[in-house]
Formats: C-alpha cells, sequence, structure tokens
C-alpha cells in the first residue's frame, strides 16, 4: 500500500492504530473515559488502553446492541464511554440501540468504526462498513468525523474526547499515507485545504484525500490547478468550504470510500443546495454496490477508488 | 438426491483429514483467514456431507427438498468451500483462489456468488435466524427438509441467537438443529474469561431444546449425535460439540505460542509441517 507516493507523502500507521495509541495516552488525564469492547479490541487497538488501565475496561463478548446500551447507561451516569467495533456491526447491528441509547438522549457517548469502507481486503463485504456514515450521519445531533491520517486522527480522538455529544469516529484498517507531516490544526467542523489549487476543487476524508492529492499532482501536469479539501467532519458539515470551492474553482468532485447515497457527496450537494451555493459536481465512490474479497489495492481500483478516477472526475465537471 | 450414506467412519475419517489439508493450503496460499476456527468444525461438517445426513445435489443447489446447511460462524468459510469442492459443487482447484480478487471464494460465504452456500454470514449472530425461516418454509411446503445451523460458541454472546433459541421452540421446529462448536475460545481470549455462559446445555433446555453435549472432534460421537438429533422430530434439536480450536495440528499451534490462532494463517513452514502431520 498505497497512494500518496506521487505526491511525496510517506506512509504512516493505520488510523485504528493512531486512535488506539492517542487513547492509551488520553486516559491517563481523562479518568473519566472508560472503554466498553465487543471481542474485537485487538483489532479495534481499544485493548492498548485496557492494558493500561483494566479497571475502567469492560469486554461483553460479542454483543454490539449490548455494547451501545451499556455506554448509554455509562454516559447517563456521568462517564465518557468510548465504544468501538468494526464499523458495520456498530453502526447496522446496533441501529436502533445507538438511536434510543445514545442519539434520541443525546448522551455523551464516543462510537468508534474500524475496518470501514472496502480497504480492509479479503475478509470481504459482511466485514466493510460502507453504509455507516449515512447511517451515523442519520441521526440528529451525531458528530460524524471521518480523519484522513495518523497525525489527525490522533487529534481527532482527542477533540472527540473534549466534544460534549454523541460522536462517531470512522477509522480503516491499512496503513495510511500522512497527509499533515508538519502538524495539523483540528477542529470538529472545519476542514483543512491541503493543497490549494483554483481551477477545481477535490473535497475528500479518510484514504480518499491522499487519492485526492494524487490526483491533482497528476493533473498538475496538464496545467490543471487542483484544490484539495480534508472534509474530516461529514457532520456538521463546513459550508464555508464549500462556498469558498464554489467561488474560487470552477466545479467540486467529492471523493469518499462509501456507497454513494447518504455519505460525504450527499451531505456536500445538501449544504450546497440549500445555501445557494451553485456549481457543476461529480462524485467518486463505491458505487451502488457491495464489493467482494480481495487485495486492499486491487479492490481500490476494481471499484473506482483510484487517482485516475478521481482526476477523471476532475476533467469532467471541467468540462 | 445424491447421499453418500454408505460412508464408513475410517472413510469419514479419511475426509475429514482431506478437508483440514485443504483448509492449510488454502488459508496460507490466501495470506489471511480463520483456519483454527475452521479446523475445529471439521468432524461435523465431514459428517453432514459425507455422512448421509445432509441430502444435496450439487446440480441442483437451490432444489426446494434439499436440507440445508448454513455457517452461521462465516469466517471458518475454508471447511464448507473444503467440503463443497468435495462434494462436487465446483473444481477442487478453485480452493486456491480463496480471498483473491474475483473469486466467489471469499473470506466470508457469499450467497449470491457460489452454489451451496446457503446464507451470506460473517456478521456473528445470525444464522439460526435464517435456519428458521427455512425451517418454517419447508414445513409449509410440505417437505420433510432439515436445517442445520452451526454456530460459534463466542458466537453465542449475540442476543439475536437467544432471540431465535425462543422462536424455533415456539414453532416446535423438529426439523432444525443448532450445533454449537464449543472450541472454548473468541476473538480477543476464552469464552470462559470473555463472557462465561455455562451451564450453556441447561440455558438451551430451559429454552425447550433437546440438547446432546459431545466430542465434535471425535467422527463416532459426531455421527451418534446426529442421528440421534435426526430422530427428535417434536422440538428443535441442539448439539453442543466440544471441540478444539485447531484440531488436527495442535501441536504445530503450540509452537507458535498462541492456542487460540484467531484469524491468520500458519505462515509457509507451519504449514509445511502441518500438512506432513495431516498425511
Ligand atoms: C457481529 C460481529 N461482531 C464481531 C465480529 C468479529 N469476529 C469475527 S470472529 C470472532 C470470534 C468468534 O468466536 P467464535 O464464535 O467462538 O468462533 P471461533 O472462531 O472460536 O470458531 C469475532 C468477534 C463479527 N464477525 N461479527
Ligand atoms: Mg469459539
Amino acid at each position: 500500500m498505497f497512494y500518496g507516493e506521487a505526491s511525496g507523502l510517506k506512509m504512516g500507521k493505520a488510523t485504528r492504530d493512531a486512535f488506539g495509541r492517542a487513547l492509551e495516552e488520553l486516559g491517563k488525564d481523562r479518568t473519566d473515559v472508560v472503554v466498553v469492547d465487543a471481542d474485537v479490541g485487538n483489532s479495534t487497538r481499544t485493548e492498548w488502553f485496557a492494558k493500561a488501565f483494566p479497571e475502567r475496561s469492560f469486554n461483553i463478548g460479542i454483543a454490539e446492541s449490548n455494547l451501545v446500551g451499556i455506554a448509554g447507561g455509562l454516559a447517563a451516569s456521568g462517564k465518557t464511554p468510548v465504544i468501538a467495533s468494526f464499523a458495520c456491526f456498530l453502526l447496522c447491528n446496533a441501529y436502533d440501540q445507538i438511536r434510543m441509547s445514545v442519539a434520541f438522549p443525546e448522551l455523551n457517548v464516543k462510537l468508534v468504526g474500524t475496518h470501514s469502507g472496502i480497504s480492509i481486503g479479503e475478509d470481504g463485504p459482511s466485514q466493510m462498513g460502507i453504509e455507516d456514515v449515512a447511517l451515523a450521519c442519520s441521526f440528529p445531533g451525531m458528530t460524524v468525523v471521518v480523519p484522513a491520517d495518523e497525525p489527525s486522527t490522533r487529534a481527532a480522538t482527542a477533540a472527540m474526547l473534549d466534544h460534549r455529544g454523541p460522536v462517531y469516529l470512522r477509522l480503516g484498517r491499512p496503513s495510511v499515507p500522512i497527509v499533515y507531516e508538519n502538524g495539523v490544526e483540528f477542529r470538529i467542523g472545519k476542514a483543512n485545504v491541503v493543497r490549494d489549487g483554483k481551477d477545481v476543487t477535490i473535497i475528500a476524508n479518510g484514504l480518499m484525500v491522499a487519492v485526492a492529492l494524487d490526483a491533482a499532482t497528476a493533473l498538475e501536469k496538464e496545467g490543471v490547478s487542483a484544490r484539495v479539501v480534508d472534509m474530516h467532519t461529514v457532520k456538521p458539515i463546513d459550508v464555508e468550504a464549500i462556498r469558498a470551492a464554489a467561488e474560487q474553482t470552477r466545479g467540486i468532485v467529492v471523493a469518499e470510500e462509501h456507497a454513494p447515497f447518504g455519505g460525504l457527496g450527499s451531505v456536500v450537494a445538501m449544504a450546497a443546495a440549500e445555501n445557494g451555493i451553485s456549481t457543476p459536481m461529480r462524485f467518486v465512490n463505491i458505487g451502488d454496490r457491495y464489493a467482494e474479497s480481495g487485495d486492499p489495492m486491487g479492490l481500490l481500483k476494481k471499484y473506482g477508488l483510484t487517482p485516475e478516477a478521481v482526476a477523471d472526475a476532475c476533467r469532467s465537471v471541467l468540462g | 438426491m445424491a447421499v453418500a450414506s454408505t460412508t464408513s467412519i475410517d472413510e469419514l475419517k479419511e475426509k475429514a483429514k482431506t478437508l483440514r489439508r485443504h483448509i492449510v493450503r488454502m488459508t496460507t496460499e490466501a495470506g489471511s483467514g480463520h483456519p483454527s476456527s475452521s479446523l475445529s468444525a471439521v468432524e461435523v461438517v465431514t459428517a453432514l456431507y459425507f455422512g448421509g445426513f445432509l441430502r444435496y445435489d450439487p446440480q441442483q443447489p437451490r432444489k426446494p427438498d434439499r436440507d440445508r446447511f448454513i455457517l452461521s460462524k462465516g469466517h471458518a468459510a475454508p471447511v464448507l468451500y473444503a467440503a463443497l469442492a468435495e462434494a462436487g459443487y465446483f473444481p477442487v482447484e478453485d480452493l486456491m483462489t480463496l480471498r483473491k480478487l474475483g473469486s466467489p471464494l471469499e473470506g466470508h460465504p457469499n450467497y449470491k456468488r457460489l452454489p451451496g452456500i446457503e446464507a451470506s454470514t460473517g456478521s456473528l449472530g445470525q444464522g439460526l435466524s435464517i435456519g428458521i425461516g427455512h425451517a418454517l418454509a419447508v414445513r409449509l411446503d410440505g417437505y420433510d427438509a432439515r436445517v442445520y445451523v452451526m454456530i460459534g460458541d463466542g458466537e453465542m454472546d449475540e442476543g439475536q441467537v437467544w432471540e431465535a433459541l425462543a422462536a424455533a421452540n415456539k414453532y416446535r421446529l423438529g426439523n432444525l438443529t443448532a450445533i454449537i462448536d464449543q472450541n472454548g475460545y473468541q476473538q480477543t481470549g476464552a469464552t470462559k474469561d470473555v463472557l462465561d455462559l455455562t451451564p450453556l446445555d441447561e440455558k438451551i433446555r430451559a429454552f425447550g431444546w433437546h440438547v446432546q453435549t459431545i466430542n465434535g472432534n471425535c467422527m463416532e460421537s459426531v455421527v451418534a449425535a446426529l442421528d440421534a438429533a435426526r430422530k427428535v422430530t417434536d422440538r428443535p434439536t441442539c448439539i453442543i460439540a466440544q471441540t478444539k480450536k485447531g484440531f488436527g495440528i495442535l501441536d504445530v499451534l503450540q509452537e507458535t505460542g498462541d492456542v487460540n490462532f484467531h484469524g491468520k494463517p500458519l505462515p509457509p513452514d507451519l504449514a509445511e509441517k502441518a500438512l506432513e502431520v495431516l498425511k
């Protein structure tokens, strides 16, 4: 793995690893943080927190609905529960529990979905979270964050704990390139321009930020100047970043490792429409389908999540 | 329908070894997967497919009166693929395409892509409910087909399994058999440490089921238990198959210092050793 080489990015850790280390670190001062696991802590990396703070860690077995309910109770009694599982199991298996025990009572539960997208590879579609962002965004009051790399995941983990209210943090399995080599200013709800440009804007999040940077690098050779915006917060969306893209460039391409409906693309398009922002748009995503087992790079290619696909969408949006 | 009912215990044991070799080879070739979870289930799957219990026809995989086998613990897909290949659903060579892009032998069973797969599984806890649906449907249609569902002992943590246990009893599904692969481990450790469900047999009996507890890696016991289950027709039956995760190559796994060996393939050198043991 991976993309980002063409843009001079170095490889970093997987975002799940960055989260696990950050949580372990933050747990020292944040004695209110409690971790509950559903038998996947060695995959989600909450096991590192659990080793450091066994008295504040619980493993309740393979039972995601129960996991979410327990977190709701912990939060209602003043704790800051962090619960992590595969994105698909957490959001899909426990959807109503998130609704009734977290979102509706607006409790301070931190939901962390690892193994998102198709880049998990060989385990296949049953383990791939491709609907999770849409589901998370559907809950009133839920904040939804999809960081791109190791440094921004560390910052996002801290921001998530500081934020009061339910948060969904979406993470990935494979190692990803470092986008923010020189540090990151991370504010929930505030997008980051990671590369400026004047012809077209690529709005991306997660590992698609590195893919977008490679697309921008390729476009530069054709004399097309592409801006890349890391829209790490899907909800609440940064309307001003979209407005600036529309005013300062000639079109927007939204790129995400997710199914097409209800994810970043939908949220950006709706925010634009609602705010009178009119600009041509294209959308790069997995498409309206389930993927399959395979090697991560092969899957990203087959399912259209490549720098070439993003660059093509940019050419198309520029007409 | 094709039924290999005349197979002797010795032949079944040979077949079990063949499945084990496939499991080791295909996961090492794939470079990922769950061989230990597959190996514990080999005797049960072998007896079902080759001991005359499942009535199936690889030429007509969706024949309405077939018996069904649902692998609810879908991560053990290699044991199912090995059995399906040996049963003639697809060529044995295809096993080596496990988990590769384009292959229907995905990391977890995919109902849409591979004949012989009765349910898409991989999100634990759902297979028994699907099994109830099949059992109700075949009863409505007047077929005497049986439905077998294999569940992991860690998978028993999922609440949906207990909802299903209750529902199957309500409808007295005498054509439904649940087999729990009780290998004592789940992803993060021993089931007794993660979530102790003992006494599992008494709990399930209290749900109205007929329950047997057996040595699930002993072919004679497995065949006897499946035979006994088949004769119970007034209520759902459960076989708690006490097994060992990685059975067949336990000494080889011991060398790794990880008796659970969850969710990883044998490195090529250990796979060689394992295949030696399984000769
Ligand atoms: C709903 C759900 N949660 C979590 C997982 C991740 N997972 C895969 S296998 C496994 C452990 C399963 O243990 P068990 O059922 O005992 O099967 P074994 O591997 O021991 O045969 C877990 C937690 C999953 N596949 N599905
Ligand atoms: Mg087990």
